[in-house]
């Protein structure tokens, strides 16, 4: 990554100014999907190791030599002249027709139509339903967006061996069942639209979810999730209204980044957040991107979904949210795609738009052995007793949380408001802030 | 003031387990450092020498003998050098501690011997 940290004055700018923000990581996904496309599916362990050699061979020569102009095109040289040496070595048949398909690999043009053709072909393929739920998205994430496995395995919270686990079994999927990384003439059938959205969003999720893991790759994870949601939803065949529902959904949740950590670093919840640190490009993006989701014949959970992101978008505060709308659109989630989760947020709008009293009622409907080990349960009813007066036991029901949940910044949120809980007298109402949806 | 040859020594690609975000920040940090210095005056010159390629000649005439190397059998290769400018080797040694480099891989530091004697 590049920073302005530059310490050489001009020269130091000057010098790795063609080094754009993951330029590396954009490179290998893109040459990877293109040479794959070039070759066949069945060669995707060739384009991967001639992409790293061609980056490695970049590591070792650039820092004496100096960053070529154009660093693009001198590692796609690199990594096309690589392959065709490694065909070459192995005396192929494909010889011959290899060095024409090659030609036409170049560094990305976002204006040119087709422009992410290749890589929309491999996360297709990626997201291919005959693979294993995990397995398409640490695919995805190693062959279109660039990580390595240890990088997928840290933002996971996995190990090493396990994310290999899962590259293996996919790359076997996919050789068995011949996949193939052509594109859909007309546009994509609902089933493998929804597979390809759901990873996107567990993508996301994983990158937004506040944990251990590195801090760096998980905002990779974020960006490289609306990426690819944003070439999905702009390409003229494959670009439907429920992804640029999620793509809206995406951004409403990313605007809030820079307001989720407080200055040492622990969690602010999205009643607390001082929103004037939203990113407010990202919140315009959002809601032009839900206004092109509406041209819609039938409303899917990512509509719901970003049509009460956008609720808190616009909210000037906590308190000023319209309740009532979300509540509505609740309503509509809980039919469209129910879940305990759905169910658990909908009590706190229920709260907020009726009463504690009210959303009380709501969360005792949830059985909580569908949600087993889940602390947002109590944590929520803790809120809930807080906000209807009744502080002793939210006190107990935030310490129950507090024994189901592992996650460092969220313990420490939940034991500021035991300490908060204990002193407040009963009686008084208290403040309730809670997470906005996500899957447990 | 005094030339020294700097020798970066390398791990060889396979020992390297790195991502393409990390080879991408690893240049930028290399860079900036080159032109920090160049900008301060130290490094005069940098020069990456071709890996797999270099030959060992030993012996004239009849027994002149010509065999790849010198790194057939290393762990470590020399894969490039930096010509810099330091008072002495403790100034030069100083000059290179704070070079990413290190962060992987060893420098071999030695002074330029010049024939003026004072």
């Amino acid at each position: 990554m590049i920073d302005a940290r530059s310490s050489g004055g001009d020269g130091a700018a000057r010098s790795v100014a063609p080094l754009v923000d993951h330029l590396f990581r954009r490179c290998a996904g893109r040459l990877v999907s293109s040479l794959c496309r070039a070759l066949g599916a069945h060669e995707l362990d060739l384009a991967e190791e001639v992409v790293q050699d061609a980056l490695l061979k970049a590591l070792r020569i650039w820092p004496y030599e100096g960053i070529p102009r154009d660093p693009e095109a001198w590692i796609f040289r690199v990594a096309k002249n690589r392959a065709l040496d490694v065909l070459r070595r192995r005396g192929h048949v494909e010889e011959s027709v290899a060095p024409e398909r090659l030609a036409h690999i170049t560094p990305p043009a976002p204006e040119a139509p087709g422009a992410f053709d290749d890589e929309l072909a491999m996360l297709l393929m990626c997201c291919h339903p005959a693979l294993p739920f995990d397995a398409r998205v640490a695919l995805t994430l190693r062959t279109v967006g660039g990580l390595s496995t240890d990088e997928i395995a840290a933002a996971f919270l996995t190990s090493r061996a396990t994310v290999q686990q899962r590259i293996v079994r996919a790359k076997r999927a996919v050789a068995e069942r011949r996949l193939s990384l052509e594109l859909p003439d007309g546009g994509l059938p609902d089933g493998r639209r929804e597979s390809v959205l759901a990873v996107l969003y567990l993508m996301f999720n994983e990158g937004y979810a506040a944990s251990e893991g590195d801090a760096l790759v998980r905002a990779e994870l974020c960006g490289e999730s609306i990426r690819l949601a944003r070439i999905l939803a702009d390409h003229p065949v494959l670009g439907a209204p429920e992804v640029d529902a999620l793509l809206a959904l995406l951004l409403f949740q990313a605007s809030r980044l820079p307001a989720r950590e407080g200055e040492d670093g622990s969690l602010v919840l999205l009643a607390d957040q001082d929103r004037t640190l939203w990113d407010r490009r990202l919140v315009a993006e959002g809601f032009h991107r839900l206004e092109r989701a509406i041209e819609a014949d039938r409303l899917t959970r990512w509509h719901l979904e970003a049509g009460i992101a956008s609720g808190h978008a616009a909210a000037p505060s906590w308190e000023e949210t319209d309740w009532a709308r979300i509540l509505d659109v609740y309503d509509l989630l809980a039919e469209v795609a129910p879940s305990p989760v759905v169910a658990l947020n909908r009590a706190v709008a229920m709260a907020m738009a009726r009463g504690a009293e009210a959303g009380l009622e709501a969360l005792d409907a949830i059985d909580p052995a569908t949600l087993p080990g889940y602390h947002l349960l109590p944590a929520a009813r803790g809120h809930l007793l807080a906000m209807a007066g009744r502080p002793e036991e939210a006190a107990v029901e935030t310490r129950r949380a507090l024994m189901a949940c592992r996650n460092r910044p969220v313990r420490a949120y939940l034991e500021r408001r035991i300490a908060e809980l204990e002193e407040q007298p009963a009686g008084t109402p208290g403040r309730l802030p809670l997470p906005t949806l996500r899957s447990p | 003031m005094p030339k020294f040859i700097v020798l970066a020594r390398d791990l060889p690609d396979a020992a390297l387990q790195i991502s393409p975000e990390e080879m991408q920040r690893a240049i930028v940090r290399y860079t900036e450092w080159t032109d920090e210095m160049k900008a301060r005056g130290r490094v005069h010159l940098s020069h990456k020498l071709r890996d797999g390629e270099g030959r060992v000649v030993r012996g004239a005439g009849d027994a002149r003998s010509v065999t790849d190397g010198p790194f057939a059998e290393v762990k470590e290769i020399i894969g490039g050098f930096w010509i810099i400018e330091a008072d002495d080797l403790d100034d030069a040694v100083e000059t290179m501690a704070s070079h990413p480099h290190l962060e992987h891989g060893g420098l071999e530091i030695r002074e330029i011997e010049v024939l003026d004697v004072k």
